[in-house]
């Protein structure tokens, strides 16, 4: 992200995509959520997904991976350009995140993020808060994936 | 097993034990949330958080894990539709031990999937003093023990 007052409500960002692999699905799911339908392909068949899902929280930390890689490549673009690069905070939370549809393996979803609503801190003048509305869909189309997220992003006239 | 017949609206319990370490940490936030918040002490400090501190996406992780270890193996868990809010209330720094606490808000049947039914609650990660770290308002999907059946 830019700086807080260079940031504008209504700007997307498309974070890029990914596609969760069976060995991939079955390793997050061991360390983070060792659910048998995360586990195993013939226990996800069985389930309601009807087939190996990934772990909401790994599709999650996917998206905050593609959009990590993304701030990346734009502070890269400003320190070219020799700018002041913004600090990024961290988050007090998000709401309203739903998992529309199953990730099955093989499944490939790309990422997009779009800015809702900007708040300055009054208490912390150096910060402000964005808002963004961040979306998944898949091969198809079809919407997978979505929250309102919230971030500390550091002004300029701080 | 349990099934969604035995959660009851108001019910408290507390399970699990989870020791965040440093390494743990670093390597989460290399994985999936490489900012400098959750890779290094200086760039921490310079923040309200006041120190490293571990990535949001990763105590939601560790908060998932607990409810998998304490709770929903030990159930008929059908998974998620999704989390109404998540509130990071204090960083969790190297060496916090986590323990869970979940209350259910409300539960109630599926008129489109008779064979299941949603519960809602409130998770709380607890640090070793009984401070709350994190917040989580969510629904989990179970399987029914009698499907369809409506109680008066």
């Amino acid at each position: 992200m830019n700086f807080f007052e260079d940031i504008e409500v209504g700007e997307k960002t498309r974070l890029g995509s990914y596609t969760f692999l069976a060995d991939d699905i079955i390793a997050f799911a061991r360390t983070w959520d060792p659910q048998p339908f995360h586990l195993d392909a013939v226990a996800g068949a069985r389930s309601h997904f009807g087939g190996l899902t990934a772990s909401g929280w790994h599709t999650a930390a996917i998206a905050a991976k593609l959009r990590a890689q993304a701030q990346e490549r734009l502070h890269e673009v400003l320190r070219r350009e020799g700018k002041p690069v913004p600090r990024i905070g961290p988050s007090p939370g998000f709401k309203n995140l739903k998992w529309m549809r199953p990730v099955l393996a093989g499944d490939t979803i790309t990422f997009e993020s779009e800015v809702t609503a900007k708040k300055p801190i009054a208490s912390r003048p150096e910060w402000g808060l964005v808002f963004t509305h961040e979306t998944g869909h898949d091969q198809f189309g079809r919407a997978a994936f979505e929250l309102t997220n919230c971030v500390f992003v550091e002004r300029l006239e701080g | 097993m349990m099934f969604w017949e035995d959660f009851h609206m108001g019910h408290r319990a507390s399970c699990g034990r989870y020791v965040v370490g440093r390494e743990e940490i670093v390597s989460f936030a290399r994985q999936f949330d490489p900012n400098p918040i959750h890779l290094d002490d200086g760039a921490a400090e310079a923040t309200a958080l006041g120190g490293l501190a571990a990535s949001g996406w990763h105590v939601c992780c560790i908060c998932m894990r607990l409810m998998a270890d304490g709770l929903l193996n030990g159930a008929d868990s059908l998974g998620s539709p999704g989390i109404d809010e998540v509130r990071f209330l204090r960083p969790v720094h190297p060496g916090t031990v986590l323990s869970l606490r979940r209350e259910v808000l409300d539960t109630r049947t599926s008129k489109s999937r008779p064979e299941m039914g949603l519960v809602k609650f409130r998770f709380e990660l607890l640090d070793a003093s009984g401070d709350v770290m994190f917040d989580m308002v969510g629904t989990v999907l179970f399987g029914r023990r009698n499907p369809g059946f409506r109680p008066a």
